[in-house]
């Protein structure tokens, strides 16, 4: 769906959507693609995934963020198929995904990249490319011995994988195994690869990683391109420069809960995010009012401690005290 | 001089006999199953030893034809090939390859068992089953031909015929697949099977039909080997073959369509020219006889080879068709 010429900012559609949405956990959103329902993973003892509710806004980019550990490559396990929930169910466009193998839920039109790039490293680029688009006629065993039936089909893929691969500047690669790029060139030949098969709903798992900042800002690009062909995205980023730069709206993750969601902007002032990244105490650079704030809360427990001997100053703070902006 | 040339001749003969045939498809299988689609097939004899005694038992046991003998030997490998892959498919590769080593030496084991003497004769195993097969022969089959300066019978000639039109249909049939989008999707499955999911693709169906396909490309390899001796003993079929099948797979080159059919008839050619030639030479007194005895020289034959493919590995790890850049990626 290409983007409405006339309308001057078409990529911010998402974003005047998501304008009047409360900056809430589990808020409902105008238009979800994606509703998730009380899906919790566990392995063992550890909860790896607890999600009440979660709402992916359609054709917007959705950041998903969170510490190390925090469950947002197992949440895009399950939501792609790759890990089943212990309890829990999702829908896309209000079809139900629980229990659909990988690959049920790829031909859907949710695909996926992965943390670690799968590029298919004996394969050639472009072989990697055909591979990515759908029903295939060839890819039947009776039907791929009859050339006839799938060699026109292959021809407007081949067709189309160029085209992608044009844009994503990797055409002059083609003939190349793909085990001969480089990682950042993986990274795009990964994601021009989701986008063979015309994809609703892409999910990337760390497209920067790893990736020089050169070709980060092209990765971006492409990224934002997605959203203005009427994709949705949703992604996995460390880098807050990044996710503040391209998400209409993002949700944060730790210990396998969302504990915030909002526009970018909010995120970075929300204290449950910054205390789920740095900890309670952390030397991130303080507003002065926050310099007050804390020295304010510094002296109460310095004056707390010299009531009580022997305690541990950083874990004895309530956690009202906390998050109490 | 004259020794040489004759082990030449005698090995030329070797290589496309129908022992290489054998080898050769059972190659042709496991290029399919490893080479294309990254399965792990330790027990291709099995898928033979079905072939060979799928034959024998339909036609010298219970006395159908030759041909449903054939049809018998093709339906238990896709048979066995389902039960094996049904559990283990969805597991890690490992769990393949324990399976069908197990299996391989399992269903051995129980052909040439008491229990299974009415059946399978145990251990002497069967034989006078391939009489129609031969009769087909358009010339006589009892005479001998020269043929490359050494003789072969017209029963020999007969089977190598056929093996080796079957060995070209099947090398036909790996290499229309293995160009079309389906072949695209198993070499995609050896590389990462979970990206290969993510596209939309039914990774277990692939690898089923490329573990069914494989093991029925054995099974024929079996039905060759088993017409061309024109007896079926369990014994014969131990799983050592497999791994010779897999020596010769490497030595030709994985992957690639007529790297297995090479590396077959160079195995055999390497192994019978190692083996005439070392016996001439003790015979003639070139080797001392303190130092290598005729009956050692079948031993030795093994060893030249395990050399030669240590020595292949390390200057050519591709095999003799494959791709170095491609062989190399896997170093990264």
């Amino acid at each position: 769906m290409p983007a409405d010429p006339r309308s001057p900012e078409p990529q911010r559609l998402a974003r005047a959507a998501l304008r009047d949405v409360a900056w809430e956990v589990g808020v409902a959103k105008p238009d979800p693609a994606i509703v998730v329902d009380g899906v919790t993973r566990t392995f063992g003892g550890l909860t790896a995934v607890a999600v009440d509710h979660l709402e992916i806004q359609r054709g917007g980019i959705t950041g998903l963020i969170g510490p190390n550990g925090a469950g947002k490559t197992t949440l895009f396990n399950l939501l792609t198929g790759f890990d089943q929930p212990n309890a829990g169910s999702w829908t896309f466009d209000g079809r139900p995904l629980g229990k659909l193998a990988p690959h049920r839920v790829a031909r859907l039109g949710v695909v996926r990249t992965f943390q670690l790039t799968k590029a298919l490293a004996r394969l050639t680029v472009l072989q990697n490319m055909l591979l990515g688009a759908q029903d295939q006629r060839g890819e039947s065993f009776f039907r791929a011995l009859v050339p006839g039936i799938w060699r026109q089909q292959e021809k407007e893929n081949t067709e189309k994988a160029m085209d992608l691969l044009a844009r994503f500047k990797l055409d002059s690669k083609k003939d190349d195994f793909a085990g001969t790029l480089s990682g950042g060139q993986r990274k795009l030949l990964e994601m021009a690869r989701a986008l063979m098969s015309d994809p609703q709903v892409v999910m990337l798992d760390e497209p920067m990683a790893g990736v020089n900042p050169a070709l980060t800002q092209s990765l971006l690009g492409h990224v934002k391109d997605l959203r203005e062909q009427g994709m949705t995205v949703i992604f996995v980023e460390h880098d807050m420069d990044v996710v503040r730069d391209i998400s209409d709206w993002v949700v944060v993750m730790a210990s396998g809960r969302v504990i915030a969601e909002g526009p970018p902007e909010s995120i970075s002032q929300n204290q449950a995010v910054v205390d789920a990244y740095l900890g309670a105490h952390h030397d991130a650079p303080l507003t002065v009012e926050e310099e007050d704030r804390v020295l304010a809360q510094a002296e109460r427990e310095i004056a707390r401690e010299e009531h009580v001997e022997g305690e541990v100053l950083s874990s004895d703070v309530p956690p009202q005290e906390r998050t109490d902006r | 001089m004259g020794e040489l040339i004759d082990a030449l001749t005698v090995a030329g003969k070797a290589a496309l006999g129908f022992q290489a045939i054998f080898f050769a498809l059972l190659a042709i299988g496991i290029n399919v199953q490893f080479g294309y689609a990254g399965l792990l097939n330790f027990g291709q004899i099995a898928f033979a030893m079905l072939g060979g005694f799928g034959i024998a038992i339909s036609v010298s046991k219970w006395g159908l034809p030759f041909w449903v003998g054939v049809l018998v030997g093709v339906l238990a490998a896709v048979v066995l090939a389902l039960l094996l892959g049904l559990p283990t498919l969805r597991l890690r590769a490992d769990y393949l390859a324990i399976a069908t080593i197990a299996t391989a030496e399992g269903l051995r084991l129980l052909f040439r068992s008491v229990s299974a003497t009415p059946v399978t004769n145990g251990t002497r195993g069967l034989s006078a089953f391939n009489g129609d097969f031969i009769a087909l022969a358009p010339w006589d089959t009892a005479r001998r031909y020269r043929f490359l300066g050494t003789s072969w019978s017209g029963a020999e000639l007969w089977v190598a015929l056929v093996g080796w039109v079957l060995v070209a249909l099947a090398c036909l049939l790996v290499w229309a697949l293995v160009r079309s989008p389906w072949g695209r999707v198993l070499k995609s499955i050896r590389e990462d099977e979970d990206a290969v999911r993510a596209l939309g693709k039914n990774v277990y169906v692939y690898k089923m039909q490329a573990l069914v396909l494989g093991g029925v490309v054995g099974a024929f390899g079996g039905m060759i080997y088993a017409v061309g001796t024109g007896s079926a003993v369990p014994d014969q079929y131990q799983n050592a073959n497999t791994f010779l099948a897999y020596a010769a797979l490497i030595l030709g080159g994985a992957a690639r369509v007529l790297g297995p059919v090479v590396g077959a008839m160079l195995l055999l050619f390497i192994l019978q020219f190692a083996d005439t030639l070392l016996r001439a030479l003790i015979d003639n007194g070139v080797i001392p006889s303190e130092l290598l005895s005729s009956t050692d020289v079948a031993q030795i034959r093994f060893v030249l080879v395990g050399l030669g493919l240590i020595l292949l590995l390390v200057f050519r790890p591709q095999g003799i068709f494959g791709d170095r850049r491609e062989v190399m990626l896997d170093a990264r």
